[in-house]
């Protein structure tokens, strides 16, 4: 570890509520450490704020593993910042320099709302996952686990596009506000599953219809959800999606 | 009051059917009178709220975050076990009972975790039939993998994101029950409190992250899976958001807590690096199959680990447990790690971290396959410290993982207060005073899955409630409390932050009420953190108001639970004068310095009865009976 400090200016997007509006505010902050998060600079930051009696600034998080999907912003136009299939909290401050201005926003699209300063509302997500994204079982009555086997590449597949971690900034990346990533990576899930095999037109029909309903844009193929993807989730998703969603339109 | 266990007769291995034949079943046309509370949407909250739903309960879930599928669970890797013996090597359903109640030191209760083992294999068959990503044997079979020592393969996983695949698992199954209607979700809520009438459990305070607004929910029953305490450290692996408020709350109101000083701390941990830091991250205890960890024979030697000559490093695992090796069991490892930094032995900046090498492993077995093995493992590092195992050794320390203590739970799943059902890590139930790699996952998605919902039939169709509202007086109190204590922490214009006081609070548990513990250390924690608190409450400094979005207030609220609760975990570990589990009591040890347990005065559950604020709690002892098992001591050597 290399411990080297960085002094940086940070613009970053305040907002008190859902219904008000927004503008970019600058600090500075010093003595950063290159080992820390750049969640943990915001954690210094909000510190220096409270004692200062200003309002710390709001950001969602959890688990700082880049897994459970609830941290994110757009850092100098990239979700997520510049590191490739890195999310928010484990961006380490060793990737940047030394008096570097960072832009730091929110996700935004016209499904995602901000509820304040860089926490958004992504619950729509939710709803496309009960739109279909499920298998339709009870609990009990399953057979045994090895009653239908799976070959180990196509469980890898599946993994692959299970790795979603629904962070949405794919929704954010997007010139679109689209969510066809995340829906594609699911119904990639599902259908690659022979448990998933059963409802797989439903499911395809109903998730792109409840995604369109709830505001999401259509996707006009830019890439940009696969670049800021931090699991790296692959395009090729979207376009079994589309597959799948042709194939049940056409013969149901 | 006697704890009531309400362990069916009969054989082991027949209890658990002959309970669910004994229990009184709720007529089915009946159930959707019902209304029931779930609070948490972590594997056993999700689980328990979309299987309730299913059976035709009406259900209203409650959870801190955004969605549901952001719970802790989500970040486990490892795998969960089962009993189904794929591998033919010699598991059945008594072997992983028996390891898991040997695993926990023998302070667990026999009949649940044999439960717990028989019900395994039925949820491997669930989350297979839910479509979740198994890894899979070029056949098409599952796979499986050794963990965490155990001498069979019973772990079933899905790469480094088995809690991932499992918990998105039971949220898919949730998010199908919402969408039917049968599930109502209010995420973004945080419980304050529970609402007890006439001696019950009939519902919960919220307060609604957004907009501050604090309202009451009433119901027939009401469900905790609310996790661990693990963050009463400030650093642990747990979620920045895991908290003890909702069970705390629970027992200020008359649940017992139980074993609340039994902490598992885990040895494959990313060391601290700087004041700022805000958590600690896991690594793989499977790293240890291949890395050799040592430290410098000489006290303060600082030179790179490659210009320490092979007789000067202490590879000090292999010295004092020749069978065993790196591979003791995490609480020995731990321990050990600790031992050597508190000799200044420690390397890296701060001195609180030892060596684990792979050079040997590489050398052996060549660099392509221990990449094959760890490879995802070494990236996570280098990511995280710039530092590539590959070419110097890696650095680890423990850090607090996993908590056993939990509100005491009878078989049933049901605390001390009617009507109160616990599930997940928030109870204390399965994993005595230690908790094996792989069962956390299993026990969570047991209770929600299979044993609550079979459970809590009984109590719903055995009593008689009276219909109440949400107006009904108890519940304006509470409300009315919740808020006092939300203004009187705004209003309070301190100096110090929250963060600030939380550390405080962190690193003294860390030190008298970690791994290893004595009488001086604990009556020192115990005379510090009362002033810790009443400091907080005099000088803490909360910004912004509560009707937004507040996360200094929710922090806040959070770390005054802690500062309560912290005093009833130093209370429990300075009454259990014997090493057993994951930590060591200093005064209870072999002539060989290794941890001595004390069946003979301390094979019960301490459950812990609030007494009022500033009161000491109150004992209550559930003495443990083993039939099936005979109790022996742990050895590594
Ligand atoms: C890094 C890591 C790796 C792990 N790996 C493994 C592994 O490989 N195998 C294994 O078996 N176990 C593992 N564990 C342990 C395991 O993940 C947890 O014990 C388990 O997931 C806990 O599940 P739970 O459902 O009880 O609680 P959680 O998943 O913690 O869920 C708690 C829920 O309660 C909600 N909540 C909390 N407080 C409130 C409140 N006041 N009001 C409203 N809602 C609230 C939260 O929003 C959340 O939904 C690991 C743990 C960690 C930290
Ligand atoms: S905080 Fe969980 S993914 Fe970043």
């Amino acid at each position: 570890m290399s411990n080297d400090k960085i002094g940086l200016t940070l613009k970053i997007w305040r907002q008190p509520c859902s219904h008000s509006k927004g503008k970019f505010e600058t600090f500075h902050v010093n003595n950063i450490s290159s080992d820390m998060s750049f969640l943990e600079m915001l954690d210094v930051l909000n510190e220096h704020l409270t004692l200062g009696g200003k309002q710390p600034v709001a950001f969602d998080h959890d688990c700082r593993e880049g897994i459970c999907g609830m941290c994110g912003a757009v850092v100098n136009g990239q979700a997520h910042g510049p590191e490739k299939g890195t999310t928010l909290c484990q961006l380490h401050m060793r990737h940047f320099r030394n008096g570097d201005t960072l832009v730091i926003e929110p996700f935004r699209a016209r499904a995602f709302k901000v509820e304040r300063d860089l926490v958004v509302n992504r619950s729509p997500l939710d709803k496309i996952i009960q739109a279909g994204g499920y298998v339709s079982v009870n609990t009990g009555g399953a057979p045994d686990g090895n009653g239908v086997p799976v070959a180990q590449d196509t469980a890898e597949q599946a993994m692959d596009a299970a790795a979603c971690i629904g962070c949405g900034a794919c929704v954010a990346a997007c010139p679109n506000g689209s969510a066809m990533l995340f829906v594609g990576a699911k119904v990639s899930q599902l259908v690659l599953l022979p448990q998933g095999y059963p409802e797989r037109a439903g499911r395809a029909l109903n998730m792109v219809a409840e995604m369109d309903e709830l505001g999401f844009g259509n996707c006009g193929n830019e890439r940009e959800c696969e670049a800021v993807c931090p699991k790296s989730i692959s395009i090729r998703n979207i376009a079994r999606l589309n597959r799948e969603f042709f194939k049940a339109a056409l013969f149901g | 009051m006697i704890l009531d266990a309400k362990i069916p007769s009969g054989p082991l291995a027949e209890k658990w059917d002959k309970h669910r034949f004994e229990t009184r079943l709720v007529n089915p046309a009946n159930k959707r009178k019902f209304t029931i509370i779930v609070v948490g949407t972590g594997l056993a909250g999700a689980s328990a709220s979309a299987t309730l739903a299913e059976l035709g309960y009406h259900v209203k879930t409650f959870t801190i975050h955004d969605s549901p599928r952001r719970a802790h669970s989500i970040a486990a890797q490892g795998g969960i076990n089962a009993a189904k013996n794929y591998q033919n090597d010699g598991d059945s359903i008594f072997r992983l009972f028996y390891d898991t109640i040997k695993g926990g030191d023998f302070r667990s209760r026999e009949a649940n975790v044999y439960r717990l083992a028989q019900i395994s294999n039925s949820i491997i068959d669930q989350c297979v039939a839910q479509g979740i990503p198994f890894a899979r044997e070029y056949g098409g079979t599952l796979a499986n993998r050794s963990f965490g020592g155990a001498q069979v393969s019973r772990t079933f996983y899905a790469r480094g994101q088995t809690g991932q695949q499992l918990l998105l698992g039971a949220y898919s199954a949730l998010m199908r029950q919402v969408k039917m209607r049968k599930v109502e979700i209010l995420p973004r809520r945080e419980m304050l409190d529970l609402i007890v009438i006439d001696g019950r459990a009939r519902g919960i305070v919220v307060r609604d992250m957004r907009s501050g607004r604090i309202s009451s929910h009433v119901a027939d029953g009401v469900v905790l899976a609310t996790g661990g305490y693990g963050n009463v450290y400030f650093l642990s692996t747990n979620a920045m958001n895991s908290n003890v408020t909702a069970a705390w709350r629970a027992c200020k109101q008359g649940a017992f807590f139980a074993n609340p000083c039994f902490v598992q701390i885990h040895p494959t941990c990313i060391p601290v690096h700087g004041d700022y830091q805000s958590k600690l991250t896991l690594m793989s205890e499977s790293l240890r199959n291949d890395g050799r960890v040592w430290v410098p024979k000489k006290v303060g030697d600082d030179r790179d680990p490659d210009r320490i000559p092979e007789e000067e490093r202490d590879y000090y695992l292999e010295k004092k447990y020749p069978s065993f090796g790196n591979l003791v069991p995490r609480d020995v490892a731990s321990r050990n790690a600790k031992e050597q930094c508190d000799q200044e032995k420690g390397v890296g900046q701060t001195g609180r971290a030892v060596y684990l090498d792979f050079a040997e492993a590489i050398e052996r077995d060549g660099l392509e396959m221990i990449l094959k093995k760890y490879g995802n493992l070494f990236q996570m590092y280098e990511k995280i410290t710039a530092s590539d195992p590959r070419r110097e050794p890696m650095m680890i320390y423990p850090a607090v993982h996993y908590t056993m203590g939990g509100l005491w739970v009878d078989y049933n799943l049901m605390s001390t207060i009617p009507g109160l059902f616990v599930l997940g890590e928030a109870n204390f139930s399965d994993h005595g005073a230690n908790r094996l790699g792989a069962s956390a996952l299993m026990q969570g998605l047991a209770d929600g899955y299979f044993v609550l919902p079979a459970t809590i039939c009984g109590y719903l169709a055995e009593t008689k409630l009276a219909p109440v509202k949400s107006d009904h007086v108890v519940c304006e109190k509470g409300e009315k409390q919740a808020a006092d204590k939300i203004s009187s922490l705004l209003n309070c214009s301190g100096k110090r932050t929250v963060d600030d006081f939380h550390k405080e609070l962190g690193r003294l548990l860390w030190d008298y009420c970690g791994m290893a513990r004595n009488r001086n250390g604990l009556e020192t924690a115990l005379a510090k953190i009362p002033e810790i608190r009443e400091e907080f409450r005099h000088n803490v400094l909360v910004p912004g108001k509560n009707e937004s979005l507040n996360q200094s207030l929710e922090r806040a609220g959070r770390l005054e639970d802690y500062l309560e609760f912290a005093e009833m975990m130093v209370v429990d570990a300075l009454q259990r004068r014997e090493s057993c589990g994951c930590h060591l009591r200093e005064e209870s040890q072999t002539a060989e310095g290794e941890a001595r347990r004390d069946d003979e005065n301390y094979a019960y559950v301490a459950a812990w009865e609030f007494a009022g604020d500033g009161k000491s709690p109150k004992l209550h002892r559930e003495n443990l009976v083993f039939e099936n098992v005979t109790l022996s001591q742990r050895s590594y050597k």
